[in-house]
Parts: C-alpha cells; structure tokens; sequence
C-alpha cells in the first residue's frame, strides 16, 4: 500500500463520515460545520487526481463562500438559543430503504463496469491549459457564465432586500 | 487492499450522492435541503475530475468541474434569497409546512 493509497483513504474516510454527520446530525450549525470538513475532504480528493486548480477554487469557493452564506442563513432564520430543527421523522425508514437500494445500485454499476482505463500525463499545474482552454474552446460557455453570475447576483440582491408593505 | 483507482474514486461519490439525496428527502429546514443539494454537487464534480483523471479528454472534466462550481455559488445566493423571504413571510423556514403561494 503506497502512501497515495493511504492519503486517499483518509481523504475518503473523512468526506464519507463527515458527510453522513451533515446528513444525521440534530444541530443545524454543527451539520454546517460537518459540511466544512466534507468540502475539505473533496478538495483533497481533487489534489490527489491531480487538479490542483479545481481543489483552490473548490475551498475558495465552497468554504470560503457557499459554507459562509449558509451560515448566514443560519443564523438569520433561526433563533440562536433555539437551533434544534425539526426531524424528518417518520420518511426516515422509506427514506433509508430507497437510498440503500439506489446506492447499492450505483457502487455495484461503479464497481462492475471495465472502465476503459487511459492514465494520461497531467501536467504540473493545471491553471495554465486550463486557462488556455477558458479563452479558447470555451470562450462562450465562460461570457455566460459571467453574465448569469451577475444576474444571480443581482436578482439575490433584489428579492432578499425587498421591503414588507 | 487494493491499489487505488477509479472505482475507488466513484464509489466515494456515490456515497456522497447518496447522503445529499437523503438530505433533500428527509430533511425539513429548509438550509440542510440546501446542504444536501451541495453535497449532491460535490459527487457530480468528483465523478467529473476523476473520470478526467483517467480517461483522455484532457482537462476537459476539471473545466466541467470548475463550471458547476460556478453554477453551485449562483445556486446557494438565489436559494438563501429565497429562503429569508420564506422566513420573512411564514416566520419559519420548515419545507413541508409551506403549501401557500400567497400569504
């Protein structure tokens, strides 16, 4: 067992545990921060397959970002002395036996399938042919991507400010 | 144990596909549906860069990656939007309980 092996089972050991917390904890701001360390353990998981770049956006983005705006839903819908949220209580037992079936589903498929294995040369760092690559074969996809990223932007703006009458 | 590959790759975004799905289903607050929708993210962008990783479409995958990242961000600020003015008009923010369109 070399050491890539190990590193990526404790990447995956923690974004697995971690993300079972998120979904099964009672506490809505520890479920935020077990979201936390399910967001690094992703991000680990992208170094290992060798994008570097997408594993800085990913925390930038992620925990510096979206994990940043739950919270503050958090905080602005709860009642901080009273964080305890209502359980799903009785979807739980359905819930369990539909996603069993649908997980043992996909890991069987994952695991059976030959995939067609073509381990390529990734390059050291990956910002540059990525970069290449946003400003010529998707230039247009990367303008859209700005324009609805102002939309979204503005439109969030709009609706959260709006005033009662 | 196995030397590490794809599989291994796929079979941790399942997982992670599997836990946001039960998120979205059984949860009532309204921001854990949120989480769980980010968690169903996370797999799809796992399954992207690893299958980039092994396959040869170049940086294709991690470009993909970075696109639903985006598109994740644009999500989360239009939903937590959506969900203060759900607070502001039902006063709680249980998915369930809120089968009024208008107040």
């Amino acid at each position: 067992m070399s050491i890539y092996d190990l590193i990526f089972y404790l990447f995956a050991t923690l974004t697995i545990v971690s993300a079972l917390m998120v979904v099964s904890s009672d506490n809505i701001v520890r479920s935020a921060f077990y979201l936390l360390a399910t967001f690094f353990g992703v991000s680990g998981i992208y170094v290992l397959l060798g994008a570097d770049f997408v594993a800085v956006t990913q925390i930038m983005v992620y925990i510096g970002g979206i994990l940043i705006l739950l919270l503050f839903g958090v905080m602005l819908t709860s009642n901080i002395t009273n964080v305890e949220i209502k359980k799903g209580t009785a979807k739980i037992l359905p819930a369990v036996i539909g996603i069993g079936i649908l997980l043992g589903a996909v890991v069987s498929v994952m695991t059976r399938t030959k995939w067609k294995i073509h381990l390529t040369e990734i390059p050291q760092t990956t910002s540059f042919e990525l970069g290449k690559l946003l400003i010529t074969d998707y230039v247009l996809v990367f303008e859209l991507l700005g324009i609805l990223l102002l939309i979204a932007l503005i439109g969030a703006a709009s609706m959260a400010r709006r005033e009662q009458e | 144990m196995v030397e590490v590959g794809l599989t291994h790759f796929l079979v941790v975004s399942a997982f992670l596909f599997a836990f946001g799905l039960y998120a979205i289903i059984t949860r009532k607050n309204a921001i854990l549906v949120l989480m769980g929708v980010e968690l169903v993210l996370n797999a799809a962008n796992i399954n992207f860069v690893a299958f980039s990783r092994y396959s040869n479409y170049g940086l294709n995958g991690q470009l993909m990656a970075l696109f639903v990242i985006v598109l994740a961000a644009a999500e989360a600020a239009i939903a937590l939007a959506i969900v203060l003015n759900i607070y502001k008009t039902f006063g709680h923010v249980n998915v369930d309980e809120i089968d009024n369109l208008k107040e």
